[in-house]
């Protein structure tokens, strides 16, 4: 059987005196220190804000930055005349594997475009964030790029994101009032089919 | 006499306000100070007003919390003993500030003069060791008393280590006492003000290296912090302390936080010459190269009295940054660095002491 060697680092004579050891401590401790605390003040004189003193984020009030990739709270992306891009094709709804997203599809006036949701939502509680809704849209009509982490909420129900916090990711909850004018059910209206397409501007016509 | 009394009242009042805010204080400063070690920022959310002066504010938090927090005493523990030990150990390390002298005797007309030092006591250093030593006296108890195998476990590595490093603090400190021939703290301090040479003031860091290292070293043991914290060992191996909540806890951490000011203070005194500033005597600075500055003697006092602090703060600052920088020894570490090390070490500069002492014809 073959053994290996390990061999120890032996302690010279320096490091068993341990005193200078303490001094290398106290070197790197002390340097941080004071830089840190040099940055710091620095920072309140508004100077050098582009060296960080602290690796800590003050969180409500910085946000992290992000990767550019990083999977976030859901949105969907709208056209020139402020609809959805969505063409109602159900891929995403299909694809999502927690069955997260409820798509009831509408026809839409436009031929070239055919459909669009009546109704889009996303239950957050169960969504897993694997964004294979994002990767299989084939009209890039659903994106996670909103940057939301903080997505908490006292009930399941208060979760289900319908189509306005969809196509608005500034509007947080609770939604009052529907400012959608094309034909649509949400959470306002207690499920009725609400607005008309009468006034919104026809693409590709 | 009730002239003396009231002085002596005020000096003792001021004293235990200083220290007590300090000790506060200094909760402010571990956090802060080990946040900046680290590249964190340290607790700041507690305001008054909206103010939050860096979180100075949670240090009133937790004392308030500590204050509001319900005293648990485990069944079958002694409910006496329990209550008293916190109190034996925020006492001990009290009491020794009374002969620390933190500033020079200070003369208002018409009064006696006042030294600035509540006792003035002629053993001060045999007093000021005999209260450290006591403070353990908390700690056992604390651990006895709590009826947890633990914390009689902590209480007993506490002894250990106050025993181990109790000898080589009292060793280390007879070279001082040898070279400025004295036990009054006051007397010591007083003659660090001499100069070697007519430049180098003869302080005990100057005429006492050695003992200094020992003395810091086995000072740090003593105050139960990193990286002698086995008796506390807050996160992994369970102190003394265990059972202890509310405020009974926090007199615990308080008594640690005064016992480091204590030894901050005593290194000030012993080897940094306490209230001395290089080239100052009661009547102005005297500089070896020929200046000469009359001061008042107000200006004296306030300007020991500043020194004093001010060398205090610097220890305190360097005892904190020294908690956050090295890891905790292990137990036969710590007892092979207490007997084997600072031992042996405090008793070889004794005797070179005596020798240095002697070829110089310094003795008497």
């Amino acid at each position: 059987m073959a053994t290996k060697v390990v061999r120890r680092p032996e302690l010279t004579f320096w490091e068993k005196l341990y005193l200078p050891q303490i001094y290398c401590g106290l070197k790197i401790t002390f340097r941080h220190f004071f830089k840190n605390l040099g940055l710091h003040i620095a920072h309140r004189l508004g100077r050098l804000k582009h060296l960080r003193a602290s690796i800590t984020y003050q969180y409500p009030e910085e946000l992290r930055p992000l990767m550019s990739r990083y999977r976030s709270r859901h949105r969907l992306t709208l056209r020139d005349d402020k609809t959805p891009r969505c063409v109602g094709c159900m891929l995403c709804e299909t694809v999502c594997p927690a069955k997260c997203i409820t798509i009831v599809p509408g026809e839409h006036p436009d031929p070239h475009v055919e459909k669009y949701p009546i109704r889009f939502d996303i239950d957050l509680g169960i969504c897993v964030y694997c964004g294979y809704c994002v990767e299989v849209c084939p009209e890039d009509a659903i994106r996670m790029d909103t940057g939301i982490l903080d997505l908490a909420a006292y009930s399941r129900e208060a979760m289900r994101l319908d189509i306005h916090e969809l196509m608005d990711p500034e509007l947080r909850k609770p939604v009052n009032d529907c400012s959608l004018t094309f034909p649509h059910t949400c959470k306002v209206h207690g499920g009725d089919m609400k607005g008309s397409w009468d006034g919104i501007a026809k693409t590709a016509d | 006499m009730t002239e003396l009394l009231i002085t002596k009242v005020i000096l003792a009042g001021f004293v235990v306000f200083a220290v007590l805010n300090l000790a506060g204080l200094h909760t402010w400063v571990e956090r802060k100070q080990s946040a900046l070690i680290q590249d964190r920022i340290g607790a700041n959310r507690a305001s008054i007003f909206g103010f939050r002066l860096f979180g100075i504010f949670h240090g009133i938090a937790d004392a308030l919390k500590m204050f509001t927090k319900e005293d648990v005493i485990p069944a079958g523990a002694n409910k006496t003993l329990h209550t008293v030990a916190p109190f034996f150990s925020v006492l001990f390390s009290l009491v020794v500030f009374a002969a620390i002298p933190f500033g020079p005797t200070l003369l208002i007309p018409g009064l006696e003069p006042i030294h600035l030092q509540v006792a003035k006591i002629d053993a001060a250093v045999l007093y000021i060791f005999a209260m450290l030593s006591l403070g353990v006296y908390g700690v056992i108890i604390a651990g006895f008393a709590s009826r947890n195998n633990y914390a009689l476990m902590g209480g007993l590595r506490a002894t250990a280590q106050m025993i181990s490093y109790e000898v080589a603090l009292g060793i280390a400190i007879i070279g001082v006492i040898m070279v400025y021939g004295t036990m009054d703290l006051g007397e010591i301090v007083d003659r660090q003000g001499h100069l070697i040479g007519g430049w180098l003031p003869m302080w005990g860091i100057v005429t006492q290296p050695i003992a200094f290292i020992v003395f810091t070293t086995a000072a740090l043991a003593e105050t139960k912090r990193a990286p002698f914290d086995l008796p506390e060992g807050e996160s992994e191996i369970i102190g003394y302390f265990v059972e202890y909540s509310g405020m009974k806890f926090g007199m615990f951490f308080l008594a640690d936080f005064l016992e480091t000011i204590v030894v901050a203070t005593l290194a000030t005194t012993l080897f940094f010459g306490g209230w001395q500033i290089p080239y100052m005597a009661a009547d102005g600075f005297h500089f070896p190269w020929g200046w000469d500055i009359p001061i008042d003697n107000w200006l004296y006092v306030l300007l020991g009295f500043l020194s004093f602090s001010a060398k205090t703060l610097a220890f305190c600052f360097v005892f904190m940054q020294i908690r956050w920088t090295l890891p905790r020894f292990r137990y036969d570490q710590l007892m092979d660095l207490g007997w084997k090390g600072l031992f042996p070490i405090a008793v070889v500069n004794v005797v070179v002491t005596a020798i240095i002492m002697t070829v110089m014809g310094k003795v008497g």
